[in-house]
């Protein structure tokens, strides 16, 4: 199994409650990137999104910045707001990523949470989903060739020009990203598409019909089980101790949710709330490293086998240091256990030869 | 006005099929957690019935697929489980006097901006308008779609979570109270649709779990602010 972080590029209030400034903030997620890589994480994660308190709104541009500085890890949109966006565009700019990463990019296509981009590129929230299948279909066409012919509602046509560069993968990874919408699952399978799974509270297992909704469609649609990957994206951070990393994680989980609560008329985040999720079955992967690890072996369980997790920590990045430790024992603690686990378990299953 | 008593219901009369619209999240988990009480399902939605079938057969088993219209007319109940901006398209079906259980929320990231629902009036006011044939009651929509299974208790567990429901037909009103009894909640009948304003979100009640006791009050101090 792969591990990943997301980053949404968040301005937080920092140890001293000051606001980060977006100059620091970007500074400190390239280190982060950096420090991801050097401890062999698998995947970093970078948000798309366009409203005031975020930096992200052009995540390849970050992204080509941490290909520059880094080896191995891969980088992924988490997520691009496809709806919003010229396929051909964004397909050239994850091209060209691909071709300075040397083949470390993966795109992961999805709503997002916020909807600020429709107005700002003058787009009409009814058209979400048609826009989503169309530019889904283009970008798809896009990858297998480099001169398609093809027609839709919302662009001008293709009629045969080319579009460049070929990125360095023979098959750049298109990912879809989901909550809980069963008819996402479906289209993800039909299309034979990787799944990126967000959870955000209640339970892994719940998802559990959803996922296997989104390998049957995938199945009866003739996909091979190799493509339908599934990963789970899920709130994360980890400390020494179990009692530290709640303590440290709870204040900056109750200031992300109580400024939603506040657009989206919630109540407010509450600390039993927090604990109960991060409590042994609960969808928060919060704890000492040997507790983490434990969570995602769990969580895979439970999701009938998982190929990645991606930790949703930008709360974190508020207070670097807490940060930079987190993803260093992301890197040394966690990820030891569960590749053991991981491969002892895949050992297991295999068929003696 | 807050509605007491068990209800007028008699147990001849008591609704066994529930029909649901849209097959999203609300939509499986209010089916699932009816067939659980008890109650026959169907589903369906605007689209051809089998396009939903693989959905339903893996989300809410046991629930019948079928188009529209035939899930109104086989059903003594109907959950309108669609997303807000799509109300107007219900108009064509006629529900025949039946009860219709409104939880549609309305959420401009997802609606878009919807000037109807951005008045005094509440939304299931709005939707009764446009729904003649229906006799709604708004119900099921300050609770989050996995909680709905998540918190469901038997009768007379102390703590129980209660639900809210308001409409402007008593006997509908009690229908959907022995709904949500069996669904797994204790209902509170807070009387007709003009009391849902208190339901909304942003308000207190919505998304928070209250007992019955809890419930009765917030709803007593949200009339007093809230109805004209
Ligand atoms: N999510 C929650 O926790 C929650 C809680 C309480 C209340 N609510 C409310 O419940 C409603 C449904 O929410 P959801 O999250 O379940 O949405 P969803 O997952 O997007 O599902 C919506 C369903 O409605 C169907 N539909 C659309 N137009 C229709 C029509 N004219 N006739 C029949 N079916 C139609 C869709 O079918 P297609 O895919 O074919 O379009 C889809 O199956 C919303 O109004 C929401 O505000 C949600």
């Amino acid at each position: 199994m792969e591990i990943g972080i997301d980053s949404f590029a968040v301005l937080m209030p920092g140890p001293t409650g000051r606001m980060q400034t977006p100059q620091e903030r970007m500074d400190d997620l390239m280190a982060e990137i950096e420090l991801a890589d050097r401890v062999g994480l698998d995947a970093f994660g970078v948000g798309e999104h366009h409203r005031a308190e975020f930096i992200d709104s052009a995540p390849t541009v970050i992204m080509a910045a941490g290909a520059a500085r880094t080896k191995n890890i891969r980088l992924n949109s988490a997520v691009t707001v496809l709806s919003a966006v010229d396929p051909v565009r964004l397909f050239q700019q994850f091209a060209t990523l691909d071709l300075i990463s040397k083949g470390r990019v993966e795109i992961v296509a999805g709503r997002g949470s916020f909807v600020d981009a429709y107005p700002l590129f003058g787009l009409d929230l009814n058209d979400y989903d048609a826009l989503f299948s169309e530019n889904l279909d283009l970008l798809l066409r896009l990858r297998e060739e480099s001169h398609p012919r093809w027609q839709g509602r919302f662009r001008p046509e293709l009629t045969g020009q080319g579009v460049f560069p070929r990125p360095a993968q023979a098959e750049l990874p298109i990912w879809i990203g989901v909550g809980g919408t069963p008819q996402s699952f479906l289209r993800a399978g039909l299309l034979g598409l990787p799944l990126m799974v967000a959870i955000i509270g209640g339970t892994f297992r719940r998802f559990r019909p959803l996922v296997d909704l989104y390998r049957r469609a995938g199945q009866e649609a003739g996909h091979p089980p190799e493509k339908l990957k599934v990963a789970l994206h899920a709130f994360g951070y980890v400390a020494e101790t179990s009692e530290r990393a709640r303590s440290e994680a709870y204040p900056p989980w109750q200031y992300m949710m109580s400024s939603l609560a506040k657009e989206r008329g919630w109540i407010d985040a509450s600390r039993p709330q927090f604990d109960a999720m991060a409590a042994p079955g609960g969808a928060f992967m919060v704890g000492s490293p040997e507790e983490v690890a434990e969570k995602m072996l769990g969580a895979s369980a439970d999701l009938g086998g998982l190929s990645r997790i991606t930790f949703q920590m930008s709360g974190a990045s508020g207070n670097p240091e807490q940060m930079r430790r987190s993803i260093e024992l992301l890197g040394t603690k966690v990820a030891p256990i569960v590749r053991q686990a991981s491969a002892a378990r895949s050992a297991a299953a295999a068929p003696a030869a | 006005m807050l509605v007491d008593g068990t209800g007028t219901f008699g147990a001849a009369a008591a609704p066994r099929r529930i029909g649901v619209l849209g097959a999203g999240r609300v939509g499986n988990a209010v089916a699932r957690q009816a067939m659980h009480g008890g109650y026959e399902v169907a589903i369906g939605t605007a689209k051809p019935p089998e396009d939903i079938g693989l959905i339903v057969s893996f989300l809410a088993p046991g629930a019948t697929i079928a188009s529209a219209e035939d899930v109104i007319a086989g059903s003594d109940i109907v959950v309108l489980a669609i997303p807000l901006a799509h109300y107007r398209e219900l108009s064509r079906h006629d529900f025949g006097g039946r009860v219709v259980i409104d939880p549609m929320n309305y959420w401009p990231p997802l609606d878009g901006h919807l000037p109807e629902f951005e008045g005094e009036e509440g939304s299931g006011e709005v939707v009764q308008r446009a729904l003649p044939t229906a006799r709604l009651v708004r119900a099921l929509n300050h609770i989050g779609y996995h909680e709905l299974e998540e918190n469901a208790l038997p009768p007379g567990t102390p703590g129980r979570q209660a639900l809210a429901l308001a409409g402007d037909d008593p006997a509908a009103r009690a229908a959907v109270a022995g709904f949500i009894d069996r669904l797994g909640y204790d209902p509170v009948d807070a009387g007709p649709l003009v009391a849902a304003r208190g339901f909304r979100a942003g308000l207190p009640l919505f998304g928070t779990r209250l007992d019955r006791g809890e419930l009765v009050a917030t709803i007593r101090r949200l009339e007093v602010e809230h109805t004209p």
